[in-house]
Order: C-alpha cells, then structure tokens, then sequence
C-alpha cells in the first residue's frame, strides 16, 4: 500500500499556474464538450438536469461545429427519451459514433434499449445527470437513484465527482467503451455537479484525437449492420440457447475493470491527471474507511485530510467504476490496515438488506474472506446537503462499541431512529478559501452576475472557484441564493457555505422575512442594497439583523443600487452595480483590476445586445463607488421590529407545522415524523402563503367597473374575486369595503362586489389589460389598474377578510353560459407558483370554477405539475363546501392513460353503486333509488340534485351500516362516486404533442368519458422552452436554435379524424365566451374531448402583461383559428365542424413580429429569417383554406 | 427634348425627381424596384436610432425575462453568440443598394442620441453612402423647452455629423421654427449640403370607441406642397446649398411648381405608394411635356424662376398674401 495523504492530487486546474485551457464551466458543460466532440450523432430529449448538455449540443451542431473528425454531428430531438434510446440504437447499429444526455425518469425510459445495446455488445456512452426518481413525489435534485435502476442493465457506470471529472471521465469513457464494446453510462451528480460552475482545466481536440485510437472506431464501424456483409442481429431465441448466449458476453465485462484501467492511465500519460477504478485518500495506515462515490467524494477526502492531521487513522475510497465492479481492483485500493467500513449510497432501496453499493462492497470482501466489518447508510437524496460534519460522524460509527447500521444521515429519521448526529461545526475548508452568499430575486441578474464574477476570477485571475445556485419552487418571485467559493487552493466542498466572508442581501425585502446573516462568519461583510441611507436602513432592520450584525461585528455596507441603475438608464437591473459593489468592498481583486474585468464581462454579456446596453452598465459601473455607504453600527440594537410571520395562525396544524417551516427555509430540519408516508398532501395550502410579490398590484374602480366578470377570469392567479350581497349584509363591513349596485335589473338592492387579493397578486396587468371599462374622466385609466401595494395593503386585508366571512354565491343562482356569470363561481385553483401573468393558468382556474367540486385531475409533468404541485404550498383548493379537484400527478409520459384509468375506476364505482342501491332498494325507496341511478346529470341544476340524493341516500343506508349490512357499508364507500366524476387529462404541448402523444391517441380512440386540456406554450416551457411539435415553424426556441423549419402538428385534425372525438381549439384571450363554450360542451359530451389552449408564455418573449392581445393576434391572423368539433352535432345533419374565428383580419407577420421568437433569428440568421417566415405565412393561409373548407 | 438632368448635393442627377424615404427603401428589391420605376436618386428609408435601442433593451429584457429564477428553467432562449445587432442589417442594405444600383443611394438616419447620430453618420459613410440626409425629427413635448434651444440641438447635431463624415450632407426638417429662414441658414453654416423640406410630422389620431390615442400617418396630398413650395422660393438663392422639396409632390404639376420655386430635387413617396414605382416616369413625362409646352429647354434653365427673387411680386409670398387670402374667402 503506497498510498499517501491527499493522493491522487487534485486534478482541477490549479491556481496561479496556467492550464493548456483553463475554463470556467459547470458540469453540464464540462461533459458536453468532450462528449460532443466524440460523437457523430446526439439522440437528445429536456429533462433536468440534464437539458444544459442537449442543449449546448444542439447550440454548437447548428453552429457547425465539427467534432474531431472534422464532422458537424447530428443532433436530433426525439419524442421522448424511449424515443431517443431508440434512434440512438439505430445509429450504434448502423455503424455510427452515439451519445445522449439524460437523467431520471428519461434514464427509466431508455431502459429497455439499454438491455438491446449492451446485450448486442455496441459502444456508447449515455450521459447522466444523476436526479432523484419520482416515486411519492417528483424531485429534479440529484442522487444515483436513476443511476442504480439500471445497474443490470449491462451498462459500464463510471462515476464523476467533480466538474473536471465530468470533463474527464466522458472522455475516459469513450476511450474504454471502444475497446472494451461493452456500453457505458458515464454520471455526475444533478445540480451539485451539473450545474456547479468551477475553473478546470480543458481537453483540447488534439488532446482528443490522442486519446481515442481510430482503429477502434473503424472497428465500430465494421461491426455495424451493411448490405454488402449482411447479417442478423436481434434475433428471437429459445429455451435452448438464450441463456448460454446472455453468458456469452461475460468475457467482455471481465475485462472491462482493465480496459478503464489503462483508458486512465492513457489519460494521466497525457495530462497528468490520473484516475482510478477505486481512488483512496487518507492515512496509509488507516482502520476506517468510508466508501462513497459522486461528488461526496471531494467533500469526504477534504474531512479526511482534516481529521488525518488531527491524527486518525481514517481514508475514503472513492469508486469510480462501479460497474462492472471489480473487487479485485476494489481490494487492492483498500489499506491493509483497514478494520472497518462504511458504505455510502446516495439511494434507496425499499426493502433491501442494504444500499446496493453497500452489498457489493460486503460481497467483494466475502468472496475475498477479508472479514472487516461493513456498515452501511443512505445520505444526499435529493439534493440534501452532504458535510463534513456528516462525513465524520459515519467514519465516528466505526469507532462505536455498536456501530449503527443500516442508517441515514442529514436528516432527523425520528420514526426509526436510523439518524446519525453530527457536529454542524466542523469546518475544513482550506483557510485562504474565500466564501460569499448572495440573496437575490429571480430574474433580477443576481445569479447571472455572480456567474460572471466566477469566469473573472477564474478565467482572468487564475483563481480556484466554485458557483453553486439554490433556487426556490416557485417560477414568479422566486429567491435565489448563490454560494461563491474563490481561492488559491483548489475547492472540494462540494456543500453550501455556512460561514461566509460576504453576504450580500439584494432585495431589501428580504431582510423583514428570512435569516440572512445565520451564514456570515465573524467579521463579514454585509452588502444591502436598501432605497434608504444608511442611517435610516439601520433604523428599518428587524431587531435579530440588528443583533447578528452586533454579535457577529459585521461590516455593513448598503448602496440604493435601485437608485443607481435606473439613473444610469438599466431600470430595474441591479446586477451590474451590486457586482460591482462586491468586488468593491470584498477585497478579492484590487479595485481597478476588478472594474476593468467587469466592464469587459459587460461588453462580453451585452455585446451581442447592442452598444447602448454596454453604455449603461459602465455608466452604472462608474456611478456605483460613490454611492456605496458603510453603516456606523451602534453597539446596541434598537429595533423593535420582528420578522414577519410566515403563515397566519389561523392556518391549519399540518400548515402551521409542516408547510411553514419549508416556506421559511428550515424544511431540512424538518422530522421524518412530519412527513406524510405516501406522498399525500392537504389541499388548498397556496391560500396561507401571503407572498407579497409585487410592489404594484390590482385595485378595483367600482364607480367604472361594468362587472363583465374578465378580470376575474384572466387573473392567472385568481386573485379577482367577484360576489353578491345585500345592502343588509354591509352591516359591519370594514370602512373601505367597496361594493357598486349590481348592473342587473330586479335586485335593487344587491351590491356587487370584486375584491383582489393583493398579497397573492403578481401585478402581471393582464386584468388591465382586458378591462373594458375607462374612466370617463382619464381615459388612461380603467376600472382595475394597478396601484402600490403598501398604501393599501391594511385596507384590502381587512376587506377580503370580511368577504370571506360573507356567503359563497349559490352556484345554483349562476349563469354557467357567461364569462360575466362564472365570475361568481369560486376557483378552486388560486395563488399558484405560476409566472407572473401566465397564459395556461387562467384555464385552469376556469375549469376550477366550473367543474371543480367533481373534478378529477390526471396532470402530466411541466409547467402544470410544477405550479400545480410543487411544495411547500399548492393551488389545487377547496370551495366553501369542502370540495375541491382530486389533483395526481403520474408522469410525464402516461398521463392520459393515468387520466383513463381514474375514469375507468370512476365508472366502475358508479356501476358498484348502482348495484348496491338496486339491491337496497327497499332501504332507499324506489324513487330515490331510480332517481339515483337514473336521473340525468349534464348541468350544474342536475348536479345539485344528485348531490342531494346523495345525501339523502347516506342518511337512509347509514342505520344499516352501522347495524353491520355489508351491501349498506359497501354503497357508503362508494357512494359519493354516484355525483359524475368530471375527469380532466391536464398537460402540455410536450405531453400532448410528444411524448404522451401515443397515450393520448389511444385514449382519444377509446370512446371513454374523459376531458383532455392541453395548454399549448408551443415548447416545453416547464424545462426552459426547448421544441416540442407544436413549436410553430420559423419560431427560435431551444432544440430549434436556427429557427423551426417544420411546420407545427395539427394535433386538432388528428383528434377530429377520429369522428367521435369532440375537439376544440380556444384562445381565452381572443374569445373567452368561446373558450367557456368550449369547456362546458367538451365537459357534458359523454366521450372523449380534447380542447387546446392558446397559452402564451415567457418563452415567446416579450411582455406578458399584452399576452391577451397577443392571443388575439394569433387568431386574428389565422394562426390560431377557433374551432369546434362537435360530433353530436352530426346527429342532427349539421356539420360538426364549426369555424369560430373570423377571416384573417392582420396578416401573421403582424403576430409574429411582437415575438422574441419570431425575432431571433432575423438576428441571428437575417439570411434564412425571411423565407421562413414567409413560408409560415402560407403554412397558416393554406391551413386557413382548410377549415373553412371543413366549416363549409 | 429638353435636358432634364441636374445636381442635387454635388450629385449628378439624371431628372430632378428622387425617391424619398419610405418603405421601398427598406428592402434591396424595394430599392431595385425604385430605380426600375425611373428614381434619379434613392433616399433608403430611415435607420431610427431609437427604434435600435429600443429593439436592443427589449430583446436584452426579453431574452433574460424569467432566467435564473427556476432550477428548471434557467434560460427559455437559446444562447445568442453571433446577432446582427443593431444597424447592421440597415449597413448591409446600404451597401447592397450601391451594388445594385446605379442611381445614388442616399442613406437616411435619425438619431436620438448625440453619440448615435455621429456613430451611425460614420457608419453609413462606411457602408458607401452617395450621402446622408439627417431625418432631424424632435417633439419638444417639455413645456420648459425654449425654441433657441431646439434650434441649437439642430444645430449641434448638424455639426457634430459634418465634423465627421465626408461625403454630402442634407438635413430634412419641419417647418415649425419661428424664424425658418434663419434656422435655414445656421443649418447651413453647421454643414448641411442641401435641406429637404420638410418632414411630415407626427400627428397622432384618437379613436373615439376606444379613447385610445392612434398612432398613424397618413399619405400626403397635393395641398401640401404649399409650405415646401413657399420656403424654397424664399430660399432659393439667399443659402449656399442645395434644396429638395418633399411633401405633397403627387403629379408632374407639383414637380413643376417646385422647380420653378428654386428646388434642386424633387421628392415624392406617397404617390408612388398609391400608383405604384411606374410613376416616377409618369411625373418625369409630365415635367418634360410640360417643359416642352413653355419652351424650356433645360431643368437648369426652370429651376428658380419662380423664386421670390425672381418673380414679378416678391410679396406675394409674405403676410400680405396670407391676408388676402383670408379676405377673398369670405
């Protein structure tokens, strides 16, 4: 055993001296160049955390970038992830090079070809950012669960650290998949490595070419499928020989451990940067020893180093290749001394003996007869932190009388007390390690701007340096949090920063509501951006700030850099000052050095967008210095000022004890205890989740409102609450409660009334927008326009207060046939995480309102299942009654089959009931018992009525039940089913037009009662707007970087060929009685409906607030024709197609030119922009032609 | 046959009749399709400063809305390495205009801010522009706004171009000054080769069912050559520069009287919109049956006649004429 303290050497670039190519990526990155370069076709799908690699390669094919045979490779995005397995198979068999980059559930969808591929022995490499698997509930953060479903595939796995292992390994694995045939999946850990930014050092194309040996790849070749050498491969075989053909193979995986072997040792021959199978650090003599591997590896060898020098006798062996699993080289890696182990496996396995890396680390010692004694835990799903703290307290277990077994740590496990402690307080970074954190609002150029600090000091000062970004749930007025690590020694902490040097706050706000000081060390720098000086600031901070900044004998800084960029004529973009403002005070690069570096990051970032934004930010450079203030900071505090409570207490317990503290960040402290067993979660939680995002918000004119009911139906966060009451009841209203006359004849004493909910408003301006009521005396102004918050905050709280102590309106008494009539009818889908002025949400809203006390909700994952359900607090509500939509979601890829079967069980309880009530007849009586089974249920009027049979049903049976009647127990259990379940299949473009299009075609053609809402965003707007088949021609969009050149699915045509499929294409915006029309015939057609929304997103690019008008551009111009298909109307003779929209009125360059999609390319390729908008046009004019011809 | 050519900023024209900004001039086939109808010279429609800042700030703010905010969704855009930014697309089209046709190609540029005006200037001149005309178009909407002011900000402007760019200069402007005459003259002073006068100015509409205000501008007609037609004459002679009138020029008649009143060029757009680009031949027919018809033999010859200097009752174009025309209306 030669192994010494700290080996292998780091293999980041490191500081101060030169690498060949020195680059500041994050994993993704580091990963694709290689892997690009090594391959001639790329089979890509989105899916987190993945998308980055997909992306950059389809960014550099269509820029021509070759691979290093002089190839630009094929990049093609598939239907799905099966979808890219199988067209990646095919290439491998057709003798080309080919890769994909995926993770999670898309990993489970190429399972099957993966067995194809490695049981026909091909040479790949799968890509993997390694991501929890969906099972209670989806997580996009990182683990190995992916990664160990598909251990038996035959996959080689090869395990990546670190952003430069990611950017080694991927070439490491290419080198070995050659030669040894057998495939490989190379991973990374999603987030912590993928989308970590570090400084490395790159591999460059003659580096490449070194490294890969051609024979290998005319090898390849020559075993792949041709005409001229034919054979067979993919047979069907039988009892007599599959078994000894799946051993056949064998030989390969024995050799395989050797063949990475000396890939690595080619590797480090060329670089000097060696790797290993199995790479142990620590003391040479050690007794204990942690196994482990992914990007806990760093972190472990960092404690290690730290706890050798404080004289234990510990090491940690990290695996790299973990399949095939070589005990022999994983037995030689092992210090002889070794008395004990512990195996950490970043995944669970539900009734396993133990994790499988910890099995294979017992196997490989028993087969060996080293009798060390191994225990085992699980840590780091998801994304949770992994520490040192934590490192030493496993490695502590084995110094235990009785180590525990079989346990976690990072969480408090309260239930099976399988929970390790560890001390919170160990610190091993290297001393010279320099730490900052930044509190920033989405979007507001916080990240985009430390991601840049991280390339000055890495790329320009040759500094060592990491960027790690946490981001919250919520996709409007989300917080962000950036944790910067810089420094001469090379960083291994791959955790976030508890102890920082810098802690900058960018929005004021967040110092009445979060601790952002709990991570400042002593003597740190504090940067505030406040609007006020800092006298005044000092006055403003809750009294805890105020003590932490004494205890902690902070430096406090603030600057109004609010004030500063918009002087400079960049509104609202902050970033350039507070950046600015950072290397101005922290000291990591003198001061002229560092504005000079951010002047060039500024033309580097701006450049593209025009000199004149380049002007701006230096002009706000420039100003910034001056307006920096330090705060004399008193010795006491003062303050009488608390944070702000984070849920009401009037809120529920499960809210109050469960969901507040995730909404104050301490959910990781949060007890297995807590947590539901089954993913099951109380509905209606978004409403105690007041999260004040906007300053401006909607308020409410009722001397101009005409009560047409649109705001309250295109708020897509139902914000816009209307309802009735009598004069009588106004006794008590708050002073400030606004009622007007209700604008119908016969209730002269009515008032109606519209309240906003001000703290759930996002001041998106779309209920401005759609107002059609002016102000006689300000023609500017309309009956709901936005105004400051603050000034009306107490009023409208107290005012909503009162209108939810007022009674719901009847829905008996609404008029479910107009928009002006569903205003009174409460959402039951309300404050969701959605973007500020959403274009899917307000259907969904709708649809709450008018089916959601009977609603069933199968939704496929996207944006939907994102703001549907992501924690800690959710849309989906309940009505005054209790009642609410049944919300689930499955996967991305099954969602109308998920949707079909809740019908199936739907229709099967009612056919039970029925049954049940027949034979209880004498119990029930015959009217209520034919009534029951019999009575119609199309309208709201019919529904209650059954809801009332029902009731009267329950009464009837219960005595009989209780005496022990089992048919009585058994129509109890199913009798609210016997009120028609209303089943909605809610997705988007990607599900529906992608990869759920099979599904959804096969229940379409079904004939089963279910209602299909897709919400058309054209892209997949929930991983970052790549294309999907309703991307529309000649539109930008990820996957399609030089512009669609095919024209979008008509998915409405292939849902009307059916013939009993009713169909319809709505656009809220352009025509919200049609889309209300739409939804409630597609609702009572008893078959299947499909219903596509005209959705407008922030992927197309410009203000949502006029997202209304855009939608009326789209129709207007033909693009997106309204239309019916109503095939009851057939029985009647009548043509069931019908035309909704009027002829084109604007011409579609007219929509297209208000769209960042549209626009890009006239930019990036002015050449090709033209013709393919033209060609756009007369896609939509001769689509035009068609409908009418079908409305004839 | 008389001789119809004549000089319009030092450039050789083959007819006074020239294209001035408009749609056309905003696509090479356009441009083509000018110089095809008979155009003797092509003013390229304008390259707006502000209309590049504002397309730069609202694909910056578009293209970044919603990053870095959704561990998903870090970007909805693909990454833009190499745009067209700016007028690159406008320096394109100049320098295709000047390969592909043989009439001078005149670049036409309104700036907003006083850096831009001198960098797109230099840049135009880059691109090969026969030469520039200023398309100077400033609401002075401040009430505090002095009209000395405004005049110097021409002033400056006009200056701050000539100082750097060769190639001829024209400045194209309204007529609302208090003393036209004077403006005319420090405009020239400044550097301007010639003035086109003058610019339709924005006059937005309201929509009475909407009580929105309607941005729009409608084609000119006949009537308004008056003002043109008024300050060349008043001009013509008394500044060392060229002059072109625009506005209202629909027939050969308008073509006529703006010669006789001292213009150099004569520049028409909305008739060629209605009647499309065969017009130019239409008007430059029309100049020379008529020319013919009085016996002139030259545009050279026409050209001022009818200036102030040079007709029989120089009052006619001051005050006094206004006044009688009030009276004979009533």
């Amino acid at each position: 055993m030669t192994a010494t303290l700290g080996t292998p050497a780091h293999r980041a670039a490191r500081p101060g001296t030169e690498p060949a190519i020195a680059m500041t990526v994050d994993g993704n990155e580091a990963c694709a160049s290689v892997a690009y370069r090594l391959t001639e076709v790329c089979a890509i799908y989105p899916i987190t955390p993945s998308s980055t690699m997909a992306e950059l390669a389809d960014q550099w094919s269509s820029e021509g970038k070759q691979n290093i045979w002089g190839s630009v490779p094929q990049v093609v995005e598939m239907q799905s992830e099966g979808g890219a397995a199988g067209a990646l198979h095919g290439a491998l068999q057709a003798g080309a090079l080919g890769t994909t980059f995926t993770a999670s559930q898309g990993l489970l969808l190429m399972i099957p070809n993966m067995y194809k591929i490695a049981g026909e022995l091909t040479s790949t490499v799968f890509h993997v950012a390694a991501r929890s698997i969906a099972a209670h509930a989806l997580s996009i953060f990182g683990d190995h669960q992916d990664v160990m479903a598909v251990r038996p595939t035959g996959f080689a796995l090869l395990a990546s650290g670190s952003v430069q292992d990611a950017h080694d390994l991927a070439a490491i694995a290419q080198m070995a998949t050659l030669e040894a045939r057998v495939p490989f999946l190379h991973f990374f850990d999603g987030f912590r490595t993928s989308h970590e930014l570090s400084r490395i050092s790159g591999l460059s194309d003659d580096d490449l070419r070194a490294l890969i040996d051609d024979e290998l790849v005319r090898a390849h070749r020559g075993r792949a499928l041709n005409p001229d050498h034919p054979f067979i491969r993919g047979t069907a075989q039988n009892p007599d020989v599959y078994f000894q053909s799946r051993e056949a193979a064998n030989s390969f995986y024995a050799r395989t451990p050797e063949v990475v072997a000396g890939a690595m040792q080619r590797f480090a021959a060329r670089t000097g940067r060696a790797y290993r199978l199995f790479e142990y650090s620590g003391a040479p003599d050690a007794e204990r020893v942690v196994v482990l591997m992914g990007s806990s590896g760093d972190t472990a060898r960092e404690t290690v180093e730290w706890l050798v020098a404080r004289g234990e006798r510990v090491g940690v062996l990290q695996v790299r290749l973990y399949r095939p699993f070589s005990a022999a080289h994983f037995l030689a890696a092992l210090p002889e001394t070794t008395r004990a182990i512990v195996v950490l496996d970043r995944t669970k396995e539900s009734g396993a003996l133990a994790e499988p890396l910890c099995l294979d680390v017992v196997a490989a010692l028993a087969e060996a007869g080293r009798a060390v004694p191994v225990i085992g835990g699980r840590y780091g799903l998801s994304s949770k932190e992994f520490t040192p703290g934590m490192v030493k307290a496993v490695l502590d277990q084995l110094s235990a009388a009785r180590p525990r077994n079989h346990f976690v740590v990072g969480i408090d496990d309260d239930v099976g007390r399988t929970s390790l402690d560890y001390d919170r307080g160990v610190r091993t970074e290297a001393a010279d390690t320099f730490g900052a954190v930044f509190y920033g609002l989405g979007a507001d150029g916080t990240v985009g701007a430390n991601k840049n600090t991280c390339k000055i000091l890495g790329d320009e000062a040759g500094l060592s340096v990491q960027g790690y970004f946490v981001y919250d749930s919520k996709k409007s007025g989300s917080r962000t949090v950036s944790h910067l690590r810089f420094g001469r020694t090379p960083i291994r902490s791959a955790y976030l920063i508890d102890q920082a040097q810098f802690v900058a706050c960018h929005q004021f706000a967040f110092v009445r509501s979060l601790d952002l000081l709990g991570v400042a060390a002593p003597g740190a720098t504090f940067l505030l951006n406040s609007p006020h000086g800092p006298e005044e600031t000092w006055q403003r901070l809750p009294r805890p700030i105020q003590e932490e900044i004494i205890r902690k004998g902070l430096a406090f800084w603030v600057v109004d850099a609010t004030a500063v960029a918009r002087e400079a004529g960049i509104a609202g973009r902050t970033n350039t000052v507070l950046q600015t403002c950072f290397f101005a005070i922290s000291g990591v690069l003198p001061r002229e050095q560092a504005i000079e570096k951010i002047k060039a990051a500024i033309k580097k970032t701006y450049g593209a967008k025009g000199d004149e934004v380049v002007r701006k930010n230096f002009a706000a450079v420039d100003a910034t210095i001056a307006r920096l203030r330090q705060v004399q900071v008193p010795e006491r505090a003062t303050s009488r000022i608390d944070f702000l409570p984070v849920v009401s207490t009037q809120a529920p317990a499960f809210v109050r004890q469960v969901t507040a503290p995730m909404l104050a960040g301490r959910g990781d402290a949060l007890p297995v205890s807590a947590l539901p067993v089954d993913g099951t979660y109380p509905s209606a939680t978004s409403r105690w989740e007041k999260r004040n995002i906007s300053d401006l918000v909607a308020e409410w004119d009722p001397d101009t409102c005409i009560q047409c009911g649109n705001c309250a139906m295109v708020c897509p966060h139902a914000v816009i609450r209307a309802g009735v009451l009598e004069e009588a009841q106004l006794t008590g209203a708050p002073a400030g409660f606004r009622t007007a006359p209700i604008d119908e004849r016969g209730f002269p004493s009515t008032r109606y009334t519209l309240q906003v909910y001000v703290e759930d408003c996002t001041g998106c301006g779309l209920c401005v927008e759609v107002c059609p009521a002016k102000q006689r005396e300000a023609a500017g102004r309309r009956a709901i326009n936005l105004t400051e918050r603050e000034p009306i905050l107490e009023r409208a709280r107290t005012s909503i207060a009162f209108f939810e102590s007022l009674p719901v309106t009847d829905r008996a008494h609404v008029d479910f046939s107009t928009v002006r009539g569903t205003q009174f009818l409460e959402p039951t889908f309300e404050f969701s995480g959605a973007c500020a002025g959403c274009g899917e949400t307000p259907y969904l809203s709708l649809l709450s309102r008018l089916f959601g006390d009977r609603m069933l909700v199968a939704n496929a994952t996207g944006c939907s299942s994102i703001y549907g359900g992501n924690l800690p607090t959710t849309p989906w509500a309940t009505n005054a009654e209790g009642r609410g939509p049944a919300w689930s979601n499955s996967l991305f890829e099954d969602n109308a089959e998920f949707g079909l079967g809740m019908r199936l069980a739907a229709d099967g309880q009612v056919t039970l009931a029925c049954r049940l009530a027949e034979s209880l007849r004498e119990t029930l009586g015959d009217e209520l018992t034919s009534a029951l089974i019999d009575a119609p249920q199309r309208i709201e009027r019919d529904i209650r009525a059954q809801r009332m049979r029902v009731a009267a049903a329950r009464e009837r049976v219960q005595p009989l039940a209780a005496a022990g009647d089992e048919r009585a127990r058994h129509l109890l259990s199913v009798l609210d089913g016997m009120v028609r379940r209303s089943v909605w299949i809610v997705g988007g473009d990607g599900w529906a037009y992608d990869i759920g299009s099979g599904g959804l075609d096969h229940v379409l053609a079904s004939g089963r009662d279910v209602n299909v809402l897709v919400l058309d965003t054209e892209v997949y707007s929930n991983t970052g707007g790549q294309a999907s088949k309703a991307t529309p021609l000649a539109a930008v969009a990820k996957f399609a970087a030089a512009g669609k050149t095919t024209e979008k699915k008509d998915l409405a045509l292939q849902a009307i060929a059916y013939g009993n499929v009713y169909v319809a294409r709505v656009a809220l915006g352009a025509n919200p009685q049609q889309t209300l029309l739409a939804l409630r015939e597609a609702e009572a057609y008893q078959g299947p409906s499909l219903v596509l929304a005209y959705s407008h997103c922030i992927a197309h690019g410009y203000d949502l607030r006029m997202g209304l008008d855009q939608q009326q551009r789209a129709v207007h111009s033909g693009y997106w024709p309204l239309v019916r298909y109503n095939p009851e109307l057939r029985r009647g003779g009548e043509n069931p197609f019908t035309l909704d929209s009027p002829r084109p009125t604007t011409r579609f360059q007219d929509y297209a030119e208000q769209e960042l999609r549209y626009r890009m390319l006239a930019r990036t390729n002015p050449r090709e922009a033209g013709p393919l908008l033209q060609r756009a046009a007369e896609a939509v004019a001769r689509r035009w032609k068609l409908y009418e011809d079908l409305a004839r | 046959m008389p001789a119809l050519s004549t000089t319009y900023l030092g450039l050789p024209l083959a007819h006074p009749v020239v294209a001035s900004a408009s749609p056309l001039g905003r696509t090479l086939d356009g441009v083509r399709s000018l110089e095809d109808g008979g155009a003797a010279a092509i003013v390229l429609a304008s390259l707006f400063e502000e209309q590049i800042i504002r397309d730069n700030e609202s694909f910056a703010r578009y293209a970044a809305a919603g990053t870095e905010s959704f561990a998903e969704s870090l970007s909805y855009f693909p990454p833009v390495s190499d745009a067209t930014v700016g007028p690159d697309e406008y320096l394109k089209l100049v320098a295709d205009a000047r390969a592909a046709v043989h009439v001078p190609v005149i670049a036409s540029l309104n700036g907003a801010t006083e850096r831009g005006w001198v960098d797109f200037a230099t840049l135009l001149e880059a691109a090969g522009a026969h030469a520039l005309e200023l398309n100077i178009f400033y609401l002075p909407v401040s009430a505090d706004a002095t009209g000395r002011a405004v005049e110097d900000r021409y002033v400056h402007v006009v200056q701050a171009v000539r100082n750097a760019i060769r190639i001829p200069l024209a400045v194209k402007l309204s007529p609302y000054f208090s003393a036209f005459g004077e403006m005319a003259g420090r405009l020239v002073n400044a550097g301007a080769n010639g003035l086109v006068l003058f610019n339709r100015f924005y006059q937005p509409d309201f929509d009475l069912d909407k009580l929105e205000v309607v941005p729009n501008l409608e084609l000119s007609t006949p009537n308004e050559i008056r003002l043109p037609l008024l300050w060349i004459a008043v001009l013509r002679g008394r500044i060392k520069a060229s002059l072109a009138a625009t506005s209202g020029v629909h027939t050969a008649a308008e073509v006529v009287k703006c010669l006789l009143a001292g213009a150099d060029a004569v520049m028409t757009t909305s008739a060629v919109l209605r009647n499309g680009v065969s017009h130019f031949r239409t008007l430059v027919d029309g100049l020379t049956g008529w020319m013919e018809d009085q016996g002139y033999e030259s545009v050279a010859h026409l050209q001022g006649a009818m200036s102030q200097h040079k007709v029989a009752d120089p009052e006619a174009f001051e005050r006094a004429n206004y006044v009688r025309i009030l009276q004979s209306w009533h």
